[in-house]
């Protein structure tokens, strides 16, 4: 497969950005940010949090998206998009898990706690890794990919649940992000953002939307190259 | 199924295309009817479901000693991990088997619709999760000392079990092709379910632990929006997964 060259060269401008976007956003967790009122240095980690939250979170709607599409088109490329997202939004969902541990422990003073949200990001992050377990436990791959797409779809009701806890939960300790909230604020203190709190949080979304984006893109041509390589490797073996 | 056959023959051909479609719900009926009747000759099933559950139950109650109060606090917990865990093994093999003797393949060409043939067997998995689940009220009343004998208890078991079953139904057709499927089955199937564990079990709690209907409401009616989601999805979805 060939690609166009203006395709090409998008890619590789979004990666060079991706970096300088990182690089950016690092230096303003760390510089431009002061300490937080409350939480103090321990809260520059919130940013990347977030970041990688939103940044899986955006993979795995691509995931649902690329099943029901999968389905309904039977195009190889969706379930290439499916896989290639639920793979790095995995990586992402750990990030987002593991800075959230590292974050939890001077500010709730333990690694981990059976939180509501704390339980359905881990719940998620189990269904994704099954759909890895059920696509390599499959071998027929048209039957894989039907598989994987249904799994997807189905797996998005723990992302959804991520999603809605807070709501439904109001016990939780995560402060509630979307909407009017209705409950008082938790542990966490005031979250009343300063500007500049706002400013570094929105830039280091940003920054994390790009990338999920750019690896994205990069793991779709791997998929790629790999079948090409797998491809040829049959022709070879059919001319010996 | 003789019936519909004869009264679409004795129709005209030429002026109709003939339709050997049985109605949906005859469909769905007999499917159920067959599992139950092949259950109550071999209940190879529901007796290795029961067994299980007891003695899920008897370690539960042997591991946890606890006092009256942190009993009253647990039995929800108790009654739905053991529900999940007994369920599994039974949607383990009622698919299995239908795909080891070949009769999968023959109910898939038969002239149904395929949806039918999955509330066919959901409600087969769905009574013997049940059964399970009705197990469990008499054991734990009995072992926790806690009185499960309560209506809004039951309506909780029975929509706990149905989004079990549906759920359970359609990844477990799923996992037959699987290779190491005994293994895969929970595997994909307990993240899945978490919805429904997650609300029946607080619902449960909070009834047992005597708080107010505010507080075991919502997870009533979350459970019942999550089994009606899953039941829609099993619709829509089913059809995917056994086309071949």
């Amino acid at each position: 497969m060939q690609y166009s060259e203006s395709r090409t060269r998008t890619l590789q401008w979004l990666t060079y950005a991706s970096i300088g976007l990182f690089i950016i956003s690092f230096l303003m967790i760390f510089f431009y940010v002061g300490p937080e009122q409350t939480q103090g240095e321990v809260q520059r980690i919130f940013y990347t949090h977030l970041g990688a939250f939103f940044g899986s979170f955006l993979l795995f709607i691509a995931a649902f998206i690329a099943g029901i599409q999968y389905l309904r088109t039977r195009q190889e490329k969706w379930d290439d998009l499916g896989l290639s997202a639920i793979e790095i939004g995995l990586g992402f969902s750990l990030i987002n898990i593991v800075t959230g541990s590292i974050w939890a422990r001077p500010i709730w003073n333990t690694w981990w706690t059976w939180d509501p949200r704390l339980t359905t990001v881990s719940i998620m992050w189990l269904a994704y890794a099954a759909y890895m377990m059920l696509r390599s436990g499959i071998e027929d791959p048209n039957r894989r990919r039907r598989f994987a797409a249904v799994y997807s779809i189905l797996a998005f009701s723990s992302v959804f649940l991520t999603i809605i806890i807070i709501r439904i939960r109001p016990d939780t300790i995560h402060p509630v992000a979307a909407g009017p909230t209705s409950t008082s604020e938790g542990i966490e203190g005031d979250f009343a953002m300063s500007t500049r709190i706002t400013e570094t949080l929105l830039f280091t979304i940003f920054t994390y939307v790009v990338i999920s984006i750019t690896v994205l893109w990069h793991r779709i041509r791997l998929e790629n190259r790999a079948k090409q390589i797998q491809s040829r490797k049959m022709k070879l073996l059919l001319n010996a | 199924m003789s019936a519909t056959t004869t009264t679409s023959e004795t129709t005209t051909p030429a002026a109709k295309p003939r339709r050997l479609r049985t109605p949906y719900f005859q469909v769905v009926a007999s499917l159920a009817w067959k599992d139950l009747r092949a259950e109550a000759r071999g209940r190879e099933l529901v007796n290795a479901m029961l067994l299980f559950s007891v003695m899920a139950v008897l370690i539960f109650s042997f591991a946890l000693e606890l006092d009256r109060q942190a009993q009253e606090a647990t039995v929800g917990g108790v009654l739905w991990v053991t529900i999940a865990f007994a369920g599994t093994l039974g949607l383990g093999r009622s698919l299995a088997a239908e795909k080891d003797k070949g009769s999968l393949d023959a109910l898939l060409l038969a002239p149904v619709e395929r949806s039918a043939l999955f509330y066919g067997k959901m409600i087969g998995n769905f009574l013997f999760t049940l059964a399970v689940g009705f197990l469990l009220v008499f054991l734990l009343t009995v072992l926790f000392n806690v009185n499960l004998f309560r209506p809004v208890l039951w309506l909780i078991i029975v929509l706990g079990c149905l989004g079990f079953a549906t759920t359970g139904t359609l990844v477990s057709s799923m996992s037959v092709h699987a290779r190491a499927r005994e293994m895969l089955l929970p595997i994909l199937l307990l993240p899945v379910i978490l919805p429904i564990i997650i609300s029946a079990t607080r619902a449960s709690t909070a009834l047992l632990t005597e708080l107010k209907t505010e507080d075991w409401l919502p997870w009533l009616q979350l459970l019942g929006m999550v089994d009606f989601v899953f039941l829609l999805a099993g619709f829509f979805l089913f059809d995917f997964i056994v086309e071949e």
